[in-house]
């Protein structure tokens, strides 16, 4: 009994893998434009196997043998390729990679692809998957998709996929004939901020080139035109919540970059041209610590920080004792050594290194953004800046304010002789204070190292900035620094929309000048006994 | 000085000595090939790799005999990416060294800057690089892509196969980027995009904060019709470029980037994976499979002694300018420049990709132009190339005052014809 019930479903089972090896086959001579077709005739025979072999499609793993155009899953093994049969998905042994031809795939291809894939995902157990299968299929939606998520959205649980869901039907539903079903969709979609669902309703809104309406009926074009109204709003909101975002990432970095500089050249007077250099030597600590754990680059990263801060500082307190020490006192001299010294760190670099860029890889959880709503994403790798930017400060604020070294250091910038009267080793402080400024430089490095090339010239790209952040936020003052970089990288990125980049930062450099003139001494001047010294 | 002439006197009766007559007189007896790359400074990086191609192409051609029956010498100067030097050392390669030809230059500043030298006394130089066009003179012969083999067929490429209607066209502030922007714009009017759906922005050099300009393009491209970014972004700031791309989530299937000063030697060494997907046109690839361009990595790789070496557009520009230079002399039986740049025009040889490049009246070759998608080794997938090949065009045809200008070396006399007039108003580079 059980073995003739089971009869016809053996039989359906074979006939539905031979509908499926005959969907798969044409993919080993199809065009680019043909594989579109192939790959929904795939996903259509709604086969077992049809997401595994698309998405081996979508990685590159599907290959075709030479020999007999015969398709197979590949995975790279230590013997060349492990073959797995897409029909049964068994192990089909493993043969030498150059009798195979990669079926390959363009950007059009793949975007197809992961609407598919994401097609079958929907009735994955994880909410979370779920989510990004309907985004996913939101971006590429046809009528096929239309239909599976009309179906899906009656199982679905969860009350976000299921909004989703209903999003994407109601712009679906824009098209429909009745204008009920057109009004409805239209108020569904009042609390979207989607850029799709802005465009389809800034259409509905306008007229075609006839004149008439593109949407016939009154209460759907009120509705639209106030959801559009709406999302206009909220757009110029997040904008300038965008634009302020912006510019304290850029006014961290600044901050990140002169920090340093702010001891060395604010608290001890010493105008250190091989700052930027120091920024450097950092950058590639980070890049030596990826190389040394190359299976940890997430951790690399963190490492890195106490090994750039312990590498900068020994250059540092290295050029003091050889150079800066006998130039006290002579800024001039010092600027030409300290640059001398600048030019001999790029050149060791670049012997060692070669001038060619360094690649440092961004861990995972330093990638991407977070998307807060649909109007508004942040990038985690500027938020991270930003953040770190605020431990940074907030320790060497403590460092200076709190403990014997810092009092030792203000102690010896306020009155050198009289510190040395009362029994501080005056050169020791000194050597230390360069140290950790140099060392501050080295952590700004790992930072910038994720934002921008590692090469010899990174130092040069930050050291003018890094004296203009000191000169305006006022030397000898760490609040100073810290408010005079973000106000010029709020100032230059609210700038940027309108005059473009290059003009931008010309208009910050002239604005600088005049403030300049105005007040030498910078947003926060020393006062007192300590501004004469 | 007396001295040291005496010693070299010594030095050279030693050497007559040791070797017999015969040979020496041939040593002597060499045509010289000047070579003109920046072996130090920004453009070291690129412009070795030429240097190295030279020299690698005379070193087989002597092999093989030399030409007309001479060894080939390189004279290999270092211009040091500063751009009066390139004018310097050219001078110095064709007044003392009296070089047979030379190969070099790579950004277009310092080909102007060598252009007058070469004009003056009648030099031949060899220029490799894709670029703005917009110039033909007598005394240069133009191996890389003018913009019709390169930007134009890309924007065709976007137009009809991807669907492209929104445009970002972002550069390096400088002249190779505005003057492509500015062909590109006039070829999108002409094709009926609107003003509006164009976006132009330009970036000093090394920029690394790409925060608002990625935001901008996606805000762009966000208008419900397909987009892409046409890059002509310069060297070190496209990394910092593709990574904020990446972070702020615009990937090459929603918003493609092609790119024009993107290639393979510009991937190595580099993290790719932000890159993955996004578009480079260049006229030869790497990763082209063809019997030529396979054995001619092989060579590459056996002469740096590094198999990791990759191989790039610029550089089967100069073994198609090296073969066709051997070629011509050979017809000429001389190396005189008049009677080598007369027997240039016309000359054929395979290049890497399984076509033939044929120089032009206009000292610019014929190419097949491919697109790729990059891959996560830094190599490239073809995804598509033109029918044919393209005729390299010196002056664009959508830019109003270029239009009717046409450089003919044969029929023409002259570098920059004007139609309408019918004058040759001599050589204006501007």
């Amino acid at each position: 009994m059980t073995m003739l019930a089971l009869l016809p479903s053996i039989a359906s089972a074979a006939d539905a893998n031979e509908t499926f090896a005959q969907a798969l086959k044409p993919l080993a001579t199809a065009s680019f434009q043909e594989k579109q077709q192939v790959i929904a005739a795939i996903a259509a025979t709604r086969h077992p196997n049809a997401r595994p072999v698309l998405s081996a499609l979508l990685e590159g793993n599907l290959h075709t043998r030479d020999a007999d155009q015969r398709i197979f899953i590949v995975t790279e093994g230590e013997e060349g390729l492990a073959l797995t049969d897409p029909l049964m998905l068994q192990a089909a042994g493993s043969a030498p990679a150059d009798e195979f031809t990669k079926i390959t795939t363009n950007n059009q291809l793949r975007k197809a692809l992961r609407g598919l894939i994401a097609g079958f995902d929907l009735s994955d157990p994880d909410a979370e998957v779920r989510l990004a299968a309907v985004s996913e299929m939101l971006r590429t939606l046809d009528e096929d998709g239309v239909l599976i998520l009309r179906q899906r959205v009656a199982e679905e649980s969860d009350s976000k996929v299921r909004s989703a869901i209903e999003t994407g039907l109601a712009l679906a539903d824009l098209d429909n004939e009745d204008a009920a079903v057109r009004l409805a969709a239209a108020v569904r979609l009042e609390d979207s901020l989607s850029p799709d669902v802005y465009n389809r309703l800034k259409e509905l809104t306008g007229r075609g080139d006839d004149g008439a309406f593109n949407e016939p009926d009154d209460q759907v074009r009120a509705a639209a035109a106030a959801t559009v109204r709406n999302i206009d709003n909220w757009r110029s909101i997040y904008g300038g919540v965008e634009t302020l975002f912006f510019g304290l990432s850029l006014g961290s970095v600044l901050v990140l970059a002169a920090i340093g500089l702010a001891i060395t050249f604010g608290v001890m007077g010493v105008i250190n041209m091989a700052h930027g250099e120091l920024i450097m030597l950092g950058a590639y600590t980070t890049y030596v610590m990826q190389l040394l754990m190359p299976s940890h680059i997430g951790a690399s990263v963190v490492v890195a920080i106490p090994m750039a801060f312990l590498v900068a500082g020994t250059v540092g307190i290295l050029i003091e004792r050889g150079v800066v020490r006998f130039l006290y006192g002579r800024p001039l001299e010092t600027l030409l050594a300290t640059f001398g010294v600048s030019l001999i760190l790029q050149q060791i670099v670049r012997d060692i290194f070669t001038a060619n860029n360094r690649p440092v890889e961004t861990p995972a959880w330093m990638a991407g953004s977070w998307q807060i709503n649909e109007a508004l994403s942040i990038t985690y790798n500027r938020l991270y800046v930003i953040l770190f930017t605020a431990v940074v400060f907030t320790v060497l604020l403590i460092v200076l304010k709190k403990t014997t070294l810092g009092l030792k250091v203000r102690a010896v910038a306020q009155n050198r002789a009289m510190a040395k009267s009362m029994g501080v080793r005056t050169e020791w402080v000194d050597a230390l204070t360069f140290g950790l400024g140099s060392g501050i430089a080295g952590v700004a490095g790992v930072a910038l190292s994720q934002l921008t090339n590692v090469g010899p010239n990174l130092g040069q790209q930050y050291i003018i900035d890094s004296f203009m952040v000191v000169v305006f936020g006022g030397v000898a003052n760490l609040w100073g620094t810290l408010i005079g970089g973000m106000s010029l990288g709020v100032i230059n990125k609210v700038l940027e929309p309108f005059a473009g980049a290059v003009l931008a930062k010309i208009l910050v450099l002239i604005a600088l000048i005049l403030f300049i003139q105005r007040r030498p001494r910078g947003l926060f001047p020393q006062k007192g006994r300590a501004a004469e010294g | 000085m007396n001295n040291r002439r005496r010693v070299r006197g010594l030095a050279g009766l030693a050497a007559a000595i040791s070797f017999i007559a015969a040979s020496a007189a041939q040593a002597a007896d060499t045509i010289k090939v000047g070579v003109l790359h920046s072996l130090s400074g920004t453009m070291a990086i690129s412009e070795t790799t030429l240097k190295d191609t030279v020299l690698m192409m005379i070193e087989q051609q002597n092999k093989k005999g030399g030409v007309l029956g001479k060894k080939l010498e390189a004279v290999v100067v270092d211009p040091a990416s500063n751009w009066p030097l390139f004018a310097e050392k050219a001078e110095q390669l064709l007044v003392k060294d009296k070089v047979a030809v030379v190969f070099g230059c790579w950004t277009s500043v310092s080909r102007k800057s060598v252009l007058p030298v070469f004009e003056k006394n009648n030099g031949l130089l060899f220029y490799p690089v894709q670029y703005e066009g917009e110039e033909s003179s007598k005394n240069v012969f133009y191996t890389g892509a003018a913009p019709n083999q390169q930007a134009i067929p890309a924007v065709d490429y976007l137009m009809k196969d991807i669907g492209v209607k929104r445009w970002v066209l972002a550069g390096t502030d400088y002249v190779y980027p505005r003057t492509t922007n500015k062909i590109l714009e006039a070829y999108l009017k002409a094709k009926g995009v609107k003003q509006e759906d164009i976006l132009i922005n330009y970036t000093p050099f090394g920029h690394s904060d790409w925060q608002s300009i990625v935001a901008d393009i996606k805000k762009f491209g966000s208008a419900g019709k397909k987009t892409a970014v046409v890059s002509t972004i310069n060297g070190d700031a496209n990394v910092p470029f593709y990574k904020e791309l990446g972070n702020q989530k615009i990937s090459a299937e929603d918003i493609p980037v092609v790119a024009f000063s993107v290639g393979e030697e510009e991937l190595s060494g580099i993290d790719t994976k932000p890159l993955v997907g996004h578009l480079a046109a260049w006229n030869y690839f790497e990763s082209i499979s063809t019997p030529v361009n396979k054995s001619f990595i092989k060579e590459w790789h056996a002469y740096t002694k590094n198999p990791k070496r990759v191989t790039n557009d610029p550089m089967e520009a100069h073994v198609i300018g090296f073969n066709m230079w051997v070629k011509a002399v050979e017809k000429a039986k001389t190396i005189d420049v008049a009677k080598v740049t007369d027997a240039m025009i016309g000359i054929e040889v395979p290049n890497m990709t399984g076509g033939t490049a044929k120089m032009l009246a206009n000292h610019h070759l014929t190419k097949p132009v491919f697109i790729g998608e990059i891959r996560a080794d830094g190599q490239f997938d073809v995804v598509w190339k033109t029918e044919g090949l393209v005729p390299g065009d010196a002056w664009s045809d959508y830019l109003p005052g270029s239009k009717d200008i046409e450089a003919d070396w044969v029929t023409l006399k002259c570098g920059n014809y004007n139609t309408k007039t019918k004058k040759c108003s001599g050589q204006n580079y501007e």
